[in-house]
C-alpha cells in the first residue's frame, strides 16, 4: 500500500519535472521579431535584439554547461575563474566552522540557561535582543574590529547559528520530564553524569531540531554575506557570474546552493532519527 | 500487639506537615502533625482517598520533597534527600526510553556502585531482570514493552540496588487485574524472600490486605489525619488466589471498605476519646472481634 503510493508519487514527480523541462525549453526557444537597428546598437544589445534568441537559456544549455562543470569541478584560473567544486567548498568550509564554532557554544550556554532559572531570566532579556537582528547588520561591525572579510564571513554565520540551537537547547533541557529527573535524584545521580546520561538524551531531539534550523539558516544567509565579502564561495560566484551575464551559471549555482542545502538538512535529519527516543 | 510496639521502629514519620498557598492568600494544610511508624521487614501500605496526600508523603520518605514541618527518621537519621537506600517505584514506571530494558537496570546498579566492573554491573541488572521474568528482552526498549512488562523493569531498577526500603507510588494502578495479579504475586514474593521493608500506596483494598502486614488508614483532606493502623491479621502464608477464604478476610475488608466509604470523611467530626496524633490507635479486625473492639490506644 504504501510502495504503491511511493511508486505513484515518484511518477507524478517525474511527470512534474518533464511538463516543467518543457515548459522551460518551449518559452525560452522561441524566436522574435529581429528589430532592424544600427549594426553598433544591435552589439550593445546583444544576441537577443539581433537574433530574436531568448537570452534566456534553455535546459539544454542549463544541462550542456553543468556537464561542463562536472567534468572538471576543481580548475582555479585566478580569482575569478575558479570552478564551481572550488566555490562550492569554500562555502561549506565556511558555514562548518562558523556552525561548528556556534554549536560549542550554544549547546552548554543552552545547557545552563535551561537548569538554572536564574540564569535563564538574566540572559533572556539579551537573547530576545540579539536574536531578531538580521545577520548581515553585523556585517559591517564584523568587517570593522576583525578587518578580514573571511573570517567576518564565519563570524557572520556563527551569530545567526547562535539563537536557534541555544534557544532550543535552553527549552529541551528545561522541559525534560520530572520524574526522569526524580529517578536520577533517587539513585544519587551525581551532576555530571546525570547531565550526560539523563538531561542531554531527553533533550537531544530538541537539541537537533534547534541544529537544524540553524544549519538552514546558516547555509540562507552565507550565500548572501559572500557576495557582500567577495572574494571566494558560492555567493560570490554567484554575484560574479551575474556581472559576466552568464544567466546559465546563476540557474546553475540556484540549483547547487539548493542542492547542498537539502543535503545538509538531510544529514542532521538522519542524526536527528538516531537521537529521536520513540515514548 | 504489644510486640509490634516493642519492634525497632526502622522508618518513623515524627509530625510532618505540608502547606500550599492558597489561591486567594492564605494557606491550605495538606495535613500537619502526622506520625506514624514502620519496622524493619515489615509491609506497610497506606490506603485514603485521592488528594489526601499519600504521594506527599512517600516523596518526603524518598527524599523528593521535604516536609514544612516535623521529620522523617529513617534508621535513626533524619531524611534530608534522596538516598540510594531508599529504591521508589514510580506509577508511571519512568523509565528512561532512549535505553534498553538492560540499560535501564544498569543505570541504576552503576549508581549505586560505581567502580564494579562492567560486567559486574550487567550480571547484578540481569540477575534482578531474570527475577521479574523479563529474561530475554533484556535488550528491548520501553516503548517495545506492555505496561506490565514496563513496570517489572521498574521493580527490577528498584531491586537491584538492594534498597534497605521499598517505596511504592501506586505501581499496579495502571495494570489490567491479570497482570496486577501476577505482579502483586511478585513482588509479595520478593518481600518475603529478602526481608525487604517496602511502604505502598494503593487504591485498591484486596491488595492492600494481600500484600500488607499493616495498612495504615489516611483521612481525607485537606488537613489529613492518620486514623488508625490497621494490622492484617491474616497469615502470613496468605495466597492470592484463595485469600477471601481466610476466615478475617471479610471483618479486615469491611473494616477497610467502611473506613474508605464512610469514616475518612466524618473521622474528623467525631474523633473518637483518646485519639492522639502521635499515637495512631492500632487495631486488628478478626472474624470474632466485632467491628472496631479492636481498637486500643497505642
Ligand atoms: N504544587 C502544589 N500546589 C498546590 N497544591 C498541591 C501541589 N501539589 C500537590 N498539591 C495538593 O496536595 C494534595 C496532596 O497531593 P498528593 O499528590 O500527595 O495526593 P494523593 O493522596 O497522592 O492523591 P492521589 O491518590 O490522587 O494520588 C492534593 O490535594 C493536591 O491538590
Ligand atoms: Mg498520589
Amino acid at each position: 500500500m504504501s510502495s504503491n503510493l511511493t511508486l505513484r508519487a515518484s511518477v507524478l514527480s517525474f511527470v512534474i519535472f518533464v511538463l516543467f523541462i518543457a515548459a522551460w525549453h518551449i518559452a525560452t526557444r522561441q524566436i522574435g521579431s529581429v528589430a532592424t537597428m544600427d549594426p553598433e546598437y544591435a552589439k550593445l544589445m546583444g544576441l537577443t535584439a539581433t537574433t530574436g534568441k531568448s537570452a534566456m537559456p534553455g535546459p539544454f544549455d542549463v544541462a550542456a554547461k553543468i556537464w561542463e562543470h562536472l567534468k572538471n569541478p576543481f580548475y582555479d584560473r585566478g580569482p575569478n575563474d575558479k570552478g564551481l567544486g572550488i566555490q562550492l567548498a569554500y562555502s561549506i568550509g565556511r558555514v562548518m566552522l562558523g556552525y561548528c564554532l556556534a554549536v560549542c557554544v550554544a549547546i552548554p550556554t543552552g545547557f545552563v540557561i535551561g537548569m538554572s532559572p536564574l540564569m535563564n531570566k538574566a540572559l533572556n532579556p539579551f537573547i530576545q535582543l540579539l536574536k531578531p537582528i538580521s545577520p548581515l547588520a553585523w556585517m559591517p561591525l564584523a568587517l570593522y574590529t576583525i578587518k578580514d572579510s573571511a573570517v567576518s564571513a564565519i563570524f557572520v554565520i556563527f551569530i545567526c547559528s547562535l539563537w536557534p540551537m541555544m534557544i532550543n537547547t535552553a527549552f529541551g533541557v528545561s522541559a525534560v520530564r520530572k520524574e526522569w529527573l526524580n529517578v536520577a535524584r533517587t539513585l544519587e545521580v551525581r551532576p555530571l553524569r546525570k547531565a550526560f546520561t539523563v538531561i542531554l538524551p531527553a533533550a537531544a531531539p530538541t537539541i537537533l531540531t534547534g541544529m537544524r534550523i540553524s544549519i538552514g539558516i546558516a547555509w540562507l544567509v552565507i550565500v548572501a554575506a559572500e557576495m557582500l565579502v567577495g572574494g571566494t564561495g558560492i555567493g560570490y560566484f554567484v554575484w560574479n557570474e551575474w556581472n559576466n551575464l552568464s544567466i546559465v551559471n546563476v540557474i546553475i549555482s540556484i540549483l547547487v546552493i539548493g542542492l547542498v542545502g537539502m543535503l545538509l538538512d538531510q544529514a542532521l535529519a538522519r542524526v536527528a532519527r538516531l537521537v529521536t527516543y520513540p515514548d | 500487639m504489644s510486640d509490634y510496639m516493642n519492634a525497632d521502629r526502622f522508618i518513623s514519620i515524627e509530625g510532618i506537615a505540608r502547606h500550599y498557598p492558597k489561591a486567594g492568600g492564605g494557606q491550605t494544610t495538606i495535613f500537619d502533625d502526622l506520625w506514624f511508624s514502620m519496622n524493619r521487614g515489615e509491609f506497610s501500605c497506606i490506603i485514603g482517598h485521592s488528594g489526601c496526600g499519600k504521594t506527599t508523603v512517600l516523596n518526603i520518605l524518598a527524599g523528593l520533597e521535604l516536609p514544612d514541618e516535623g521529620v522523617a527518621i529513617v534508621d535513626g537519621k533524619a531524611i534530608e534527600g534522596p538516598s540510594l537506600d531508599r529504591a521508589v517505584i514510580f506509577q508511571s514506571h519512568a523509565l528512561l526510553p532512549w535505553r534498553t530494558v538492560l540499560g535501564n537496570v544498569s543505570f541504576a546498579v552503576s549508581s549505586k556502585w560505581p567502580d564494579w566492573s562492567a560486567d559486574k554491573v550487567r550480571d547484578q541488572a540481569m540477575r534482578f531482570i531474570e527475577k521479574v521474568g523479563l529474561k530475554g528482552s533484556e535488550l528491548k526498549r520501553p516503548s517495545e514493552l506492555s505496561g506490565g512488562m514496563k513496570q517489572r523493569v521498574g521493580i527490577a531498577r528498584a531491586l537491584s540496588i538492594e534498597p534497605k526500603i521499598l517505596l511504592m507510588d501506586e505501581p499496579f494502578s495502571a495494570l489490567d487485574a491479570l497482570t496486577r495479579g501476577t505482579l502483586q504475586d511478585e513482588v509479595r514474593r520478593i518481600c518475603l524472600e529478602t526481608g525487604q521493608t517496602a511502604f505502598m500506596i494503593t487504591h485498591d483494598v484486596d491488595e492492600a490486605i494481600y500484600l500488607a502486614d499493616r495498612i495504615i488508614l489516611m483521612t481525607n483532606g485537606p488537613g489529613a489525619m492518620v486514623a488508625e493502623v490497621v494490622e492484617n491479621p491474616l497469615p502470613r502464608n496468605r495466597g492470592r488466589i484463595d485469600l477471601h477464604k481466610q476466615p478475617d478476610y471479610y471483618a479486615l475488608r469491611n473494616h477497610l471498605i467502611d473506613f474508605l466509604v464512610t469514616r475518612s470523611r466524618s473521622f474528623k467530626d467525631e474523633i473518637p476519646p483518646g485519639y492522639e496524633k502521635r499515637h495512631p490507635p492500632v487495631v486488628r479486625p478478626t472474624a470474632t472481634t466485632a467491628p472496631n473492639a479492636g481498637l486500643s490506644a497505642a
